[in-house]
C-alpha cells in the first residue's frame, strides 16, 4: 500500500490579513512644525481613515502630541510657533486662510491627559460647549444632548441622579469620562485624546478604553499613549514617531507583532536606545 | 534599561532551556537507536528511566513562557520568540516520547532472537537526528531559509519510511513467524517518520520567529 507523502510546505503568505481601507477623514501632507527656531515634526505625511483608532506611539519628545495638536490647531494658541504642510479634513485644509478655528475644533474635539472639569454641576459642563456655540434651541432638547453625551461616555448610569453636583466631586475616571461626555456633547467628528488614561487607576483606564472601543463606530479617534498595551488593546492602526519624525503607520497587529522598521521593533521591544 | 535586561535575561534563560530540551530529545533518539541495534535494554530502560525530567522540563518552559507573557508582555520579535517557544516545547517533548517508544519497542525486541538488518531504520535514525540537530541550529541562528531547508528534507525521511513499509510488508508475507517482530520494527519506522514531521514543526515555528511567517499547512 502506498503511503502519502506531504509536499514540503515552505510558502509564504503575509503575516497579517489585508486591511480594507476605509475613507480617509484627516490627510496630513509634508508636514513640518517649529517652536521658534527648533523644528520638532518633520516632513510628516499620514493618512487617517474614518471611524478608526488610531494610537500615536513614541518616546517622550517625539513630537507625537505636538503633532496631535496640529489637527485642531491647537498650537496656535502657543506664542512662536510656525506650520508649514498641509492637514485636511474632509478634503479641506484646516490651515487656509479664513479658517473658522472655532468651528474646527467643534469638528474635531479634544480631551487631554489631566482631567479638566470645569468648577460647575455635572449637567453644566456637558452643556457648557452646546451652550456657547448656541446648538440647541430648547431646554429639553439641551437636556437630551447632555444625557446622550453623558450615555455615550458611559457615564450617565452613574451620575443621573446627582447632575446638579459638582463636577469635581466625581472621581479621577469619571472626571476624564466627563470630558470625554464635554467633548461628544457637540458631536464632533474627530476627537483627539491626549494620554486620556495615564492618571486613572487600571478599573478606570478600563472603563475609558471600552468607552474608545464602542465610540469608533461614530468617531475617528486619535489617541497619544505612553502605554503601548494600551495602544495594542484599542487601536487599529498605531503609527510610531521618533524625533519628530513619522517611523511607521501599520495595522497594530502587525506593529506588535512584525513591525516593517527596526527602530519600531527596537521600541516596542525595548530595546531603543 | 533595567526591565530590558531582565527581560533579555529571561528570554536568554527561556532559549537555553528549549535548547537542552532539544539536546534531551536528540540523546533519546540517539540511546533508544542504539538500545535497538545494539539490542541493549540496560540503555532503553534508562531511556525510559529519563522521561520524567524530558516531561519536567517541558512544564518548566511552559510556565515560563506564561511567565513572561504575563509579567512582561513582550512584542514584536520577544513575542514571536516566545510564541514559537511554548509552541515548541511539547513538540520536542513529543520527540521524546517516540524515542521512548522505540525504547520499548528494543527491550521487546531483544528478548526475540535478531532479525537480519535489511532494513532502513538506522539510515532514518541517522536522517531524524540530523534534521532534529540542524532544526535546533536554524532555531538558534534565527535562520529562516536553513530552517526551510530542513523542512525540504523531510521528504527523505518520508521516502526511507514508505521503503521499510514496503520491506516489512513483503517479509511478513514471505516469514510469517516473524510478524511480531516486524510490526514492532514497523511502528519503530513510524515512530521515526512522525519524528521528522515534528522537526518539520519545530522548522515552521522557526520560520515565524525569524519573519513572521505563517508556513503551516501550505502545499508548494
Amino acid at each position: 500500500m502506498p503511503v502519502e507523502i506531504a509536499a514540503p510546505k515552505i510558502e509564504v503568505r503575509p503575516s497579517a490579513p489585508p486591511r480594507v481601507p476605509s475613507k480617509s477623514k484627516v490627510s496630513v501632507r509634508d508636514l513640518n512644525f517649529f517652536y521658534g527656531r527648533t523644528q520638532a515634526l518633520h516632513d510628516i505625511s499620514l493618512e487617517i481613515p474614518e471611524r478608526i483608532v488610531m494610537a500615536f506611539i513614541g518616546p517622550s519628545g517625539c513630537g507625537k502630541s505636538t503633532f496631535l495638536r496640529t489637527l485642531n490647531r491647537m498650537n496656535d494658541v502657543i506664542p512662536g510657533t510656525r506650520v508649514a504642510g498641509e492637514v485636511s479634513i474632509d478634503g479641506h485644509d484646516i490651515y487656509a486662510p479664513g479658517t473658522d478655528v472655532v468651528e474646527l475644533r467643534r469638528r474635531v474635539g479634544m480631551v487631554f491627559q489631566k482631567s479638566n472639569p470645569f468648577p460647575k454641576s455635572i449637567f453644566d459642563n456637558v452643556a457648557y460647549g452646546l451652550r456657547i456655540n448656541k446648538i440647541t434651541s430648547s431646554s429639553s432638547e439641551l437636556a437630551d444632548r447632555v444625557e446622550q453625551a453623558l450615555k455615550d461616555a458611559a457615564l450617565w448610569n452613574e451620575v443621573k441622579d446627582r447632575l446638579k453636583t459638582s463636577a469635581l466631586s466625581l472621581s479621577g475616571g469619571q472626571q476624564q469620562r466627563l470630558c470625554i461626555a464635554r467633548a461628544l456633547a457637540i458631536r464632533p467628528e474627530v476627537l483627539l485624546m491626549d494620554e486620556p488614561a495615564s492618571a486613572l487607576d487600571p478599573i478606570a483606564t478600563s472603563k475609558i478604553e471600552e468607552l474608545i472601543f464602542d465610540l469608533k463606530e461614530q468617531y475617528t479617534i486619535v489617541i497619544v499613549t505612553h502605554n503601548m498595551q494600551q495602544a495594542a488593546r484599542v487601536s487599529d492602526t498605531t503609527a510610531f514617531f521618533l524625533l519628530g519624525k513619522l517611523i511607521e503607520v501599520n495595522a497594530t497587529e502587525k506593529m506588535f507583532t512584525a513591525p516593517n522598521e527596526k527602530l519600531t521593533e527596537d521600541y516596542i521591544t525595548g530595546r531603543f536606545g | 534599561m533595567d526591565i530590558h535586561r531582565h527581560l533579555d535575561d529571561e528570554l536568554s534563560s527561556l532559549r537555553d532551556r528549549v535548547l537542552l530540551l532539544g539536546g534531551e530529545a536528540e540523546q533519546a533518539l540517539e540511546r533508544a537507536m542504539y538500545a535497538l541495534t545494539e539490542r541493549d535494554s540496560d540503555v532503553a530502560r534508562q531511556v525510559l528511566d529519563h522521561d520524567d525530567q524530558v516531561d519536567q522540563l517541558e512544564v518548566e518552559i511552559d510556565r515560563q513562557c506564561i511567565d513572561i507573557i504575563a509579567l512582561r508582555q513582550p512584542a514584536a520579535r520577544d513575542l514571536r520568540f516566545v510564541i514559537s517557544v511554548a509552541k515548541m516545547a511539547p513538540v520536542l517533548e513529543r520527540i521524546a516520547d517516540h524515542a521512548c517508544n522505540i525504547a520499548r519497542a528494543a527491550i521487546d525486541l531483544n528478548n526475540e532472537p535478531e532479525l537480519k538488518p535489511v532494513l532502513d531504520l538506522s539510515r532514518m535514525a541517522e536522517h531524524a537526528l540530523k534534521m532534529l540537530r540542524e532544526s535546533l541550529d536554524a532555531f538558534t541562528s534565527n535562520d529562516a531559509i536553513a530552517a526551510r531547508e530542513v523542512i525540504k528534507s523531510d521528504t527523505e525521511i518520508n521516502d526511507l519510511y514508505n521503503h521499510t513499509f514496503h520491506r516489512l510488508i513483503e517479509l511478513m508475507v514471505t516469514e510469517p513467524a516473524t510478524a511480531t517482530r516486524d510490526a514492532r520494527l514497523l511502528f519503530v519506522a513510524k515512530h521515526l517518520e512522525r519524528i521528522g514531521d515534528y522537526v518539520t514543526d519545530i522548522c515552521e515555528l522557526t520560520v515565524y520567529m525569524a519573519e513572521a511567517a505563517f508556513i503551516k499547512h501550505i502545499n508548494l
